[in-house]
């Protein structure tokens, strides 16, 4: 436990709505990282924005996984370095109250609480209607993106 | 004839999708519309032939914020249709988890929707910048609320564990205990927060409202008492029907509602306080007090200190709730399906919501009838911006439009129960 706590704490949020269509692009990246991750490291959330700061706190690294409808191609992938710069709103203000995952994690970084290694990967979506399973396009960029987070986090 | 014509196209920190329109003419406001272009939702139909055992689990899909309160009503509406009434233990359990909800609710709304206007700030980040520890504070009192609903509710948003009769699982002592010393130090934030709030510096301005809540028995209002208002109105929730009617009006997809005999009313905090403020714990009571509220307050710029002295309230009646908790035999009470209508109305953070179900003799609902708060106050929120803008239409556009949005976000609206982006157009004329 010892050598547990001293570890580097490092968190793989995954964000989404899983009974909407591709937004739960975050969650099903989740499903296939506890293949090869340790289970205690994935956290899934629907994205509330202080449920998302509460997660971040005292971590040393945070990957973060959503889906986003930025007007590119579906199942496109972006990785964002959030210490470099905040994410582009537009694309993330899905929150009923205009607190989306951009809002969380400026208000992070305004608070001091942001973790000194923040990445967001985010999955353009096709659809996110009620009920519907994830698009063809964003499924395989499901595989893909949690091919590239456990290289990242693994060093591998 | 002067005029001047400006637009906003979204109206930030308020819950849902609208816009609002002001025209003014020679210097004096024409016409206020306070546009909600969300879609109806239809929850009403969905209902239509589903268990009523059902409705919380539906209902409480309506808002993200305010679930318990939609599953509060329908719970009450439900046993009153049935012909029972849940009392001990799972009445208590069901003012705890009420008291989570206006804990987190009203604590988003203060923090981070409301402050930033008395303290200059264009949203909660910036402000965050300059008043972080503050800002976390807030955080740490909204985490408080989500615990109960997590504890009570099985899960913070939208919970799973309410039902008609009482609950699925019912915690042990031992678990409400855990929650007692997070509970304690989110009463000691509270106070803090009515006194950082009464600071604010706030316009000086009342209004003639008619204010309409709940009127507990000795006892500040969740989901018991009477509907009461300011102007004598003292009716039970199954005449609600014959007292106020909602109306479509073209601008807005959501109705309006008014006392049929007299027009605009307003429900929420300052309606609460107004009818209840001698029902407040003796702390918040003292509070109240100390932040100059007096025993009503009709300034809805204030409203804000209400809702500090609200949180501070729900903090110091869980921790009664706890320290009085006797686990119930059983987590809920049988009950029998019935033909029958049944009528409740509970207090959301934002204001009175009132449902009647119709059931048919199998339990399944033929119709029903839900009046969220922000249809109730939308008459009122467009009445105070015909009232205040006079004084600010000297004011730059930029100004105007700030104290526009903000006599809006006084009162805390849901667009999305209520039928979500808010756009602001002011015509002055030229």
């Amino acid at each position: 436990m010892a050598d547990r706590a001293r570890k580097r704490r490092c968190v793989v949020l995954c964000i989404g709505n899983p009974q909407r269509g591709d937004d739960a692009a975050g969650r099903a990246v989740a499903r296939a990282l506890r293949a090869f991750l340790d289970e205690d490291e994935i956290i899934e959330e629907e994205g509330e924005a202080t449920r998302v700061l509460a997660r971040l706190e005292g971590a040393d690294a945070a990957f973060i996984v959503d889906a986003c409808a930025s007007g590119a191609s579906p199942g496109e992938i972006q990785r964002f370095d959030i210490g470099a710069g905040p994410l582009p709103q537009t694309a993330f203000s899905a929150s009923t109250h205009g607190f989306g995952l951009a809002e969380a994690l400026e208000l992070a970084r305004a608070l001091g609480a942001l973790p000194p290694h923040c990445v967001v990967y985010a999955i353009e979506g096709a659809a996110f209607d009620v009920g519907a399973t994830l698009s063809p396009a964003v499924a395989t960029a499901v595989d893909i993106v949690a091919v590239r987070l456990r290289a990242e986090i693994l060093g591998g | 004839m002067t005029s001047r014509t400006i637009k906003v196209d979204q109206l930030a920190r308020v819950e849902g999708e609208g816009a609002l329109k002001l025209i003014a003419r020679d210097g004096v406001v024409q016409l206020t519309e306070f546009n909600i272009f969300e879609p109806p939702r239809f929850f009403e139909a969905f209902l239509r032939d589903r268990m009523y055992s059902e409705a919380p689990d539906i209902t409480a899909r309506i808002c993200g914020i305010c679930p318990v309160a939609y599953q509060m009503s329908a719970v009450h509406a439900m046993e009153n249709a049935l012909g029972v009434v849940v009392d001990g233990p799972l009445r208590e359990l069901r003012r705890l988890i009420y008291c989570g909800e206006w804990i987190e609710s009203h604590t988003l709304h203060v923090y981070m929707l409301h402050a930033p206007d008395f303290l200059g700030y264009e949203g909660a980040i910036e402000m965050a910048r300059d008043h972080a520890d503050i800002v976390r504070r807030g955080l740490d009192l909204k985490r408080v609320g989500n615990s109960i609903i997590a504890l009570l509710g099985g899960r913070e948003i939208h919970p799973i564990n309410v039902r008609v009769g009482g609950f699925y699982r019912t915690p042990r002592k031992r678990e409400l205990e855990a929650l007692g010393e997070n509970l304690k130090r989110a009463r000691d934030r509270a106070l803090a927060t009515v006194r950082w709030t009464a600071g604010f510096d706030f316009p000086d301005v009342d209004r003639d409202y008619e204010f309409v809540a709940l009127r507990g028995d000795g006892e500040y209002p969740f989901s018991d008492g009477r509907i009461a208002s300011s102007r004598g109105l003292d009716i039970a929730a199954a005449e609600y029907d014959e007292h106020f009617e909602e109306m479509q009006v073209e601008h807005s997809t959501a109705l309006h509602a008014r006392i049929k005999a007299r027009g605009a009313f307003l429900t929420g905090p300052l309606a609460r306080y107004a009818l209840n403020s001698a029902s407040l714990s003796p702390l918040a009571r003292e509070a109240a007090q100390e932040a100059g509220l007096g025993t009503v307050c009709a300034n809805p710029f204030r409203s804000i200190i209400v809702r500090a002295v609200e949180v501070l309230y729900a903090c110091d009646e869980a921790l009664r709730i706890i320290d009085h908790y006797e686990e119930p035999e059983r987590p809920a009470i049988d009950l029998e399906p019935r033909a029958g209508t049944g009528f409740a109305a509970t207090e959301a953070p934002r204001g009175m919501l009132y449902h009647r179900y119709q059931l048919n003799a199998d339990g399944k609902i033929a119709d029903a009838r839900i009046v969220p708060p922000t249809s109730q106050n939308q008459p009122s929120i467009e009445e105070d911006l015909k009232t205040f803008a006079n004084a600010w239409l000297d004011l730059p556009d930029d100004d105007l439009r700030h104290r526009c949005e903000q006599t809006i976000r006084n009162h805390d609206p849901c667009i999305s129960c209520a039928t979500h982006f808010l756009r602001l157009e002011i015509d002055r004329g030229g």
